[in-house]
């Protein structure tokens, strides 16, 4: 059933010459979801966004709008609109203009345009502000005023390329809550593309991400968190302690991972998506700070085939309110963890230098066969 | 990814160019390249009989024979490089005042009140001049009048007015690109010029005059250029003991009709002028597009 | 140096006092142009005979206003027709050619754009011979091969226009290219993505974004044409524009409606200047 999906995009390729931009993208986004493409600066999420808008044709595959093609169709003849990166309002023009400016190409006439244009200023909560010159605008309200000029179009679908990356701080986790709310609102599709994980995370119903060109995974937000399907997604969505080894055997249902930097890790082998594990597999394995518990030295548990369990040294305090963490140096290995304090200031007298029992159950240990060599994934150390 | 945009236009884009591009090589080829290129041509030949030519290099040697041309070129030439240099000396501590010492309003009201002279036609203005120095000018009045002279004081026609006309022609044109440069001078690199040690005299050669020189270079070779080709100031200020090259070639044109010989002549301004445009981006390494554009 | 550092007053004085100096050199000509044309007297030069207006209006000889002296009218007719012509010619190239500089890609831009600025640094009484040389090349290579008289490439005033329109077109190339190239084009891809066409997207977002530049250029490109000289002389036929009408009167010796001419090309320059710098400043860049 196509035509249910209001985007669709078939193994959609663009080049650049030699360099593959995109490759091999295929989605489907249905009627009314909030669509997010994940993915850091370079992976190809504005070159997609900008094929869907027509400014770029694809080299291969179809792009599908309402389930019909749109290649070959001028960016001014596609149903779609955008909200683009520095909003690109047109500074000539007073707010009402910039709103209508859609409606006054369709040659609509004048009294509807008055009369859409005042009813979507409402809607985005600007009701007066027509008159008003774009300069005099606040940064949420430009915000908002872009997305009237495309809402008053009624587009199947709503391009959002990273309109949140100009504003400060304060006003960006405010616009994201705002966002969310309109998009729940009026119902429209829309399809925002941004590098930060959590916008994605925040506002979407549905995230895919890119890397590199290519779609790691599209799911949910908290698929993307809880059941990351490749290293990259694990890495990339949230934070977490980062290993390395090799895998060594399945004991007690549990896998037994030797790490290179010293002792073992054990982990549930269904989180391990290939099947076939065979001994000496390389293997990536991470840890969310927060799935890992601490207790003053000496009153941890013991570790067992079901239990991971290591000591650290505190190195430094991050402390951030409900967001405090702590940076250990494991004590046997070495190696550097980022664990989450809990909220309950149990730990609130904790020093640098003093030393804690962590544990952490196998089933919180994801892990995946690493193709690549053992040094050549150095990024992300202890914290993605 | 961002610049990709140009894709847009698809097929239409080579044809569409060349429509565009039409009217530029028009205006160059037939306007500036061919008229040029025939300039040289004709300087390069020798009227024999009514409508018959040779090629030859007469006209050229005239030039270099007859003292009263050679002279004359070379005190243009010599005159301008004066004239832009004093442009420079006087213009450049108004453009530091108007950029670096004045605020707000006051700044862009003093920066158009130098523009606002330099709209009204150079004719009026040397006429201005022309009222002040005469024999019965203002000048000469108030100088009888203050009891420093006994009669009348013809101040036209010689060098020293010639050059107060020149600069005060050009000053607009050095004016204008050393405000703009020195503007876009942070402030805090003058501060911190003066909290390492130093004084208005090495801040200003190690900091401003280095930072200022793309504009300095530019103003100079406009008014280098100006000054260079000017036929007014000099006609009218210094009447006919003004020399200027410029009016050797009208008089060859207009008044002798020898066109072959006006056109190395012009041809030897052009080339002297290029020379020195050329020399003066080369030691300020400027670039002719960064210095107008 | 700059006020945040203390300075002598002593040297403060004298920077100032240097900066009235200069203003007063600024002004002066032009101050006594303006009140010599209301000097009662024959000639624009001292001493001051009392006021009046008789340079403006008079009618009865010798006291010929510049409201009735036809030869000065009719020269004035003749530039302005001049400028008109030069304006919508330069500023329409120059827009072709700030697109195609500032849009398109195309092999030996460099060297165009070298070309296209190259009569700036060309003296303009060597532009004007060139092409009266070249025009009159053509006019005769013309006559010789099949007779016609082409005499509009004869000097007059069409080829006065072509020769300032050949270094004003620079101009105002330059001014709307500086334009055009602050402009973001992600507004043109807005304005497509909202339904417009290419062409709509340039006559209602592009156009409107220049209109400053257009302003200005155009305002330039008319000033300069109307007070050109140089060039001009070179050119000019039978028609006298108000340049080379003022020249010759100065050359002769003049009375004080030359004064007050002046004067009023100064107001009105100066009025079109200020609107020029004014059109310009960009409203929307705080």
């Amino acid at each position: 059933m196509a035509d249910q999906f209001d985007l669709e995009c078939r193994d959609v390729v663009k080049k650049f010459g030699q360099f593959t931009a995109v490759d091999q993208v295929s989605l489907t986004i249905p009627q009314g979801s909030f669509f997010s493409i994940l993915g850091p600066s370079g992976c190809g999420k504005t070159t997609l966004l900008r094929m869907l808008a027509g400014f770029i044709e694809p080299t291969a595959g179809d792009i599908l709008i309402k389930g019909k093609s749109v290649l070959g169709v001028a960016p001014n003849r596609r149903p779609v609109n955008m909200v683009f990166q520095h909003l690109a309002l047109f500074p000539m023009m007073n707010v009402a203009q910039n709103v209508a400016y859609g409606l006054r190409r369709r040659g609509v006439g004048r009294a509807t345009i008055d009369k859409k244009v005042a009813e979507t200023l409402a809607r985005v909560g600007l009701p007066d502000s027509g008159q008003k010159q774009i300069s005099q605008l606040s940064g949420g309200q430009k915000q908002r005023i872009a997305i009237a000029r495309c809402l008053v179009l009624e587009p199947a679908v709503l391009l959002l390329d990273e309109p949140l990356g100009a504003l400060d701080l304060k006003l960006r986790e405010h616009m994201k809550v705002e966002l969310k709310q309109l998009q729940h609102e009026i119902g429209t599709t829309f399809v925002y593309i941004t590098h930060d994980q959590s916008e994605a995370l925040v506002m979407s119903d549905q995230v895919a991400v890119m890397n590199a060109g290519r779609f790691e995974q599209v799911g949910t937000p908290q698929e993307l968190y809880y059941q990351p399907d490749t290293p990259f997604v694990a890495g990339f969505v949230g934070e977490s302690n980062r290993w390395q080894g090799t895998f060594e055997t399945v004991a007690d249902g549990k896998a037994i991972i030797r790490l290179d930097s010293g002792g073992v890790i054990y982990t549930d082998p269904t989180q391990v998506t290939n099947p076939d594990l065979v001994a000496g597999q390389r293997m990536d394995v991470f840890v969310r700070p927060e799935a890992i518990t601490i207790a003053a030295k000496g009153q941890g548990p013991v570790a067992t085939s079901g239990l991971n369990a290591m000591q650290g040294r505190v190195e430094n305090l991050l402390f951030n309110g409900a967001a405090s963490s702590v940076q250990l140096r494991e004590t046997t290995t070495g190696h550097e963890m980022n664990v989450a304090l809990p909220q309950t200031g149990a730990f609130a007298g904790l020093r640098n230098g003093d030393e804690l029992d962590l544990s952490w159950s196998a089933g919180q240990t994801k892990c995946f066969p690493n193709t690549k060599p053992a040094q050549a994934d150095a990024s992300g150390e202890a914290v993605a | 990814m961002k610049n990709a945009s140009g894709s847009v236009a698809g097929g239409g884009l080579k044809l569409g160019v060349l429509l565009m591009a039409t009217p530029l090589l028009l205006w160059l080829l037939l306007l500036v390249i061919l008229p040029h290129l025939d300039l040289l041509m004709v300087s390069l030949r020798e009227r024999i009989s009514y409508g018959k030519y040779a090629f030859s290099f007469t006209n050229y040697i005239e030039f270099f024979t007859e003292p009263l041309y050679w002279n004359t070129y070379v005190r243009t030439a010599t005159m301008s490089i004066l004239a832009t240099a004093l442009t420079l000396v006087i213009g450049f501590p108004i453009s530091y005042y108007i950029a670096k010492v004045m605020r707000g309003r006051g700044k862009s009201v003093l920066f158009l009140m130098c523009l606002i002279p330099f709209w009204v036609s150079e004719l009026v203005r040397t006429f201005g001049w022309m009222i002040l120095l005469r024999e019965s000018g203002v000048i000469s009045h108030f100088l009888q009048w203050a009891g420093l002279v006994d009669g009348p004081v013809e101040m036209l026609y010689n060098d020293v007015t010639i050059m107060v006309g020149l600069v005060y022609t050009s000053m607009l044109f050095m004016v204008v690109p050393l405000v703009s440069v020195l503007d876009s001078l942070d402030d805090s690199l003058i501060e911190a010029g003066y909290d390492l040690g130093g004084n208005a005299f090495t801040v200003t050669r190690d900091i401003v005059i280095p930072h200022a020189m793309p504009g300095i270079a530019s103003g100079c070779i406009v008014v280098f250029m100006l000054t260079l080709g000017n036929y007014l100031t000099p006609n009218l200020l210094g009447g006919k003991s003004s020399l200027w090259f410029t009016e050797q070639i009208y008089t060859q044109f207009i008044t002798r009709f020898n066109w072959e010989s006006g056109s190395a002549f012009g041809f030897l301004l052009l080339v002297l002028s290029s020379l020195i445009v050329w020399l003066g981006l080369k030691l300020s390494r400027q670039t002719l597009s960064d210095t107008v554009g | 140096m700059i006020p945040s550092i203390p300075q002598s007053r002593y040297a403060k004085g004298i920077y100032g006092a240097y900066v009235t100096l200069f203003f007063v050199y600024l002004a002066a000509p032009l101050v006594v142009v303006g009140v010599f044309a209301f000097n009662d007297s024959l000639f624009p030069s001292m001493p001051w005979e009392g006021a009046t207006l008789a340079w403006f209006f008079g009618d009865t000889a010798p006291y010929i206003g510049i409201f009735h002296d036809s030869a000065l009218l009719r020269s004035i007719g003749t530039s302005a027709f001049v400028a008109v012509w030069v304006t919508l010619l330069s500023v329409t190239v120059g827009t072709c050619n700030a697109f195609l500089f500032e849009r398109a890609r195309f092999p030996g831009k460099n060297l165009l754009y070298m070309l296209a600025i190259s009569p700036l640094v060309i003296p303009g009484v060597i532009l004007g011979i060139s092409i009266l040389v070249f025009s009159n090349a053509i006019a005769n290579g013309v006559e010789e091969a099949i007779g016609w008289d082409l005499d509009f490439l004869r000097p007059g005033l069409f080829l006065v226009i072509i020769g300032q329109f050949a270094f004003i077109t620079t101009i105002t190339t330059l001014v709307i290219s500086a334009r055009l190239r602050k402009f973001d084009i992600t507004l043109e891809e807005a304005a497509l993505n909202l339904g417009a066409s290419r062409a709509d997207a340039i006559r209602t977002i592009t156009i409107p974004y220049l209109k400053p530049a257009l302003i200005g250029a155009a305002i330039v490109s008319f000033l300069m044409s109307f007070e050109n000289f140089n060039t001009t002389l070179m050119l000019v036929g039978s028609d006298a524009p108000l340049t080379i009408a003022m020249f010759d009167r100065l050359k002769q010796g003049s009375t004080p409606a030359l004064n007050a001419l002046s004067l009023l090309l100064m107001v009105v320059s100066g009025g079109l200047a200020l609107i020029s710098v004014f059109a310009q400043r960009d409203r929307s860049s705080k």
